[in-house]
């Protein structure tokens, strides 16, 4: 077992220990960040191996968590079908989203994503029976017909099972040859279309996977708040995963979900000291670009592997982004 | 649609057009010098606002008013470029928006810190209150005719000074290789603070004329900014001609989706489905030209 797999493994023993040791009110903020967890590490997916600068992930986060609420308002409220069909509705968003916007690159592509997801935004807006702009509370699913996931602790164990599958299958596609073909393209496009494979096919499968993966991140979200509005789905949302994934590490699945544990715990800390805490928050994501180069995550690998040859970091250089 | 109603509405978007295309050419501007793109311009849009009340409550009269705010954006912007922008010029696109992005965290915060949460209204200033008979039948607002006649005084201006000036001719060389300008001796730093400080400035000015139209309130920059977004999708992005193209495009076709949409379909006005018109434009244009219509030459 390499010293990453065993650092993983730690934090997971410390993870399922949260609801022994911890209050309700902690159970419930750990179950939080697992949910911005998987939707940043979809953001991650698309990001770290695709090089594809998203910012409207919080279009399908929300199209999820809508997909989700409205079934269950509708009378279909189990989990085991309410779930996968809020992954399957933000897969089919995610691939017609895609399916334009990956037609432009670098610019563009952040330009389009935000566009499209200001869209989708305005798109919940518009659902008039479904409180508008105000969103609408959402009872909690059962599971296999066991109205369990009302305990807060049963749905933590659940959520966090989901995002340890997400993240071992997220994990398996980008070492795949798939993930291998992905990872070249974020490299050289040009080089990759050369030996033959047309990168934007392989980049739309990876962004309609990224979009199932927010999705479902999308439904807990609706499970755990109880509560779905458009607020999921604005432009801030998708630069708050966007600015989760920096802070622990692009290009590393887990690092993301450590972000989100970063700035979620921050946002408490910082609002609790001031109601104004985005005045704080926006000038040290401000330092944070200007003066760090790595992610927790990215850190915590070095310490551990200190001795060790260094993993090659990812290249954010000016010719990434063209 | 009755003829009088289809120039109003025609006129309306022209309006939005040229407030869209004041916007735009920031963006594009400091894209096709720098190379950046910059997410914290809907925050000078909104500033823009805040300061003109501001700027009016210290001067007490119109004109004094107007440029005491346009001077205040101006400072700002010269700060933020010296401080914040200089040193993304270098990085990605990724660590340019991340930063971008956190500058309107901070100024959608301050301002509630400042001028608090309620928003804000502007008066029409009295000379230009009113509504003036264009055609029988059809009156208009004084005030919406003066500010898209000052928006196209400021595009003419534009256009003089990127076309007929050796400051434009810097711009210009700047956007074609920056490192050529640099080496044959011009201060390109000064050059990026002047681009910046002009882009700010144009966005700015929108927030101020479109004040008494909207209310001012923290965040009403960010829709504004993504809806320049698909401005510049759709005209292409560094090309100065694209962001009038677009601009007018964006804010004709907007304009009528919201009057006709809800006739043609039999929604009630407001709906957010008629916000949603301008991005499926977006979309069907992008299906025909991945750069949008004039995009400038480069890749």
């Amino acid at each position: 077992m390499n010293r990453r797999a065993l650092l993983f493994a730690v934090l997971l023993v410390i993870a399922a220990a949260v609801p022994a040791l911890g209050s309700t009110y902690d159970t419930r903020f750990a179950t939080q960040i697992a949910i911005y967890g998987m939707a940043a590490l979809s953001v991650d997916l698309l990001l770290g191996y695709g090089g594809l600068i998203t910012f409207g992930q919080a279009a399908l986060f929300g199209v999820g968590a809508y997909a989700a609420g409205m079934l269950t308002a509708a009378g279909i409220t189990d989990a085991l079908i309410v779930w996968p069909a809020a992954v399957l509705i933000a897969m089919a968003f995610a691939l017609v989203i895609g399916a334009l916007a990956l037609r432009t690159s670098g610019f563009q592509f952040i330009m389009v994503t935000l566009a499209f997801a200001q869209m989708v935004y305005y798109g919940g807006q518009s659902l008039r029976s479904y409180g508008g702009d105000n969103g609408f509370t959402v009872a909690r699913n059962t599971l296999a017909g066991a109205a369990v996931l009302g305990n807060h602790v049963v749905f933590y164990y659940v959520v966090l099972a989901l995002l340890v599958a997400v993240t071992v299958l997220a994990g398996r596609v980008v070492n795949s040859e798939f993930g291998l073909v992905l990872r070249g393209g974020r490299d050289n496009e040009r080089r990759l279309a050369a030996i033959g494979f047309p990168p934007y096919r392989y980049k739309l499968v990876a962004f309609t996977i990224a979009g199932g993966i927010a999705g479902l991140a999308g439904a807990l979200m609706a499970n755990h708040a109880s509560f779905v509005s458009p607020a999921l789905m604005s432009w801030q949302m998708s630069g708050e995963l966007l600015a989760m994934v920096i802070l622990g590490s692009a290009g590393t699945l887990i690092g993301p979900v450590f972000g989100a544990a970063i700035y979620l715990v921050f946002a408490q800390m910082l609002s609790d000291y001031t109601e104004h805490w985005m005045l704080f928050f926006g000038p040290l994501l401000v330092l944070r670009v200007l003066l760090v180069k790595d992610g927790l995550w990215g850190s915590l690998v070095r310490l551990a592997n200190a001795g060790e040859a260094p993993a090659p970091p990812l290249d954010w250089g000016p010719e990434a982004a063209e | 649609m009755s003829f009088p109603l289809f120039l109003e509405q025609l006129f309306n978007g022209i309006q939005l057009g040229m407030m869209l295309f004041l916007m735009a050419v920031g963006v594009t501007l400091v894209f096709g010098v720098m190379r950046i793109i910059n997410l914290a311009h809907g925050s000078m849009f909104m500033l823009g606002g805040y300061f003109l009340v501001a700027g009016l409550a210290v001067t007490g009269s119109t004109l004094p008013g107007l440029i005491l705010a346009l001077a205040l954006s101006v400072a700002v912007a010269v700060v933020l470029e010296i401080v914040v922008l200089r040193p993304l010029y270098a990085r990605g696109a990724l660590d340019q928006v991340l930063a971008t992005f956190g500058l309107t965290l901070f100024f959608n915060e301050l301002v509630v810190v400042i001028w608090g949460r309620e928003p804000l209204s502007l008066d029409i200033p009295d000379f230009l209150d009113g509504r003036v008979e264009l055609l029988p039948g059809l009156s208009y607002p004084v005030y919406r005719l003066a500010i898209t006649g000052v928006a196209i005084a400021a595009g003419a201006l534009l256009y003089l000074l990127i076309n007929r000036t050796r400051i434009g001719a810097l711009i210009r060389a700047g956007s074609e290789k920056r490192e050529i300008v640099a080496a044959l001796g011009v201060n390109i730093g000064l050059l990026y603070t002047l681009v910046f400080a002009l882009g700010a400035a144009l966005a700015a000015l929108a927030g101020m004329m479109t004040g008494p139209l909207l209310s001012i309130e923290s965040g009403n920059g960010d829709p504004i900014l993504i809806l320049t977004l698909v401005v510049i999708v759709i005209g292409g992005l560094g090309s100065v001609r694209g962001a009038l193209v677009g601009g007018l495009i964006v804010g004709i076709f907007d304009t009528f989706s919201r009057v006709l949409l809800p006739q043609l379909l039999g929604l009630s006005t407001g709906s957010g489905l008629t916000s949603m018109a301008v991005y499926i434009l977006m979309a069907a244009i992008l299906v025909y030209s991945r750069t949008g219509l004039f995009a400038a030459n480069r890749g």
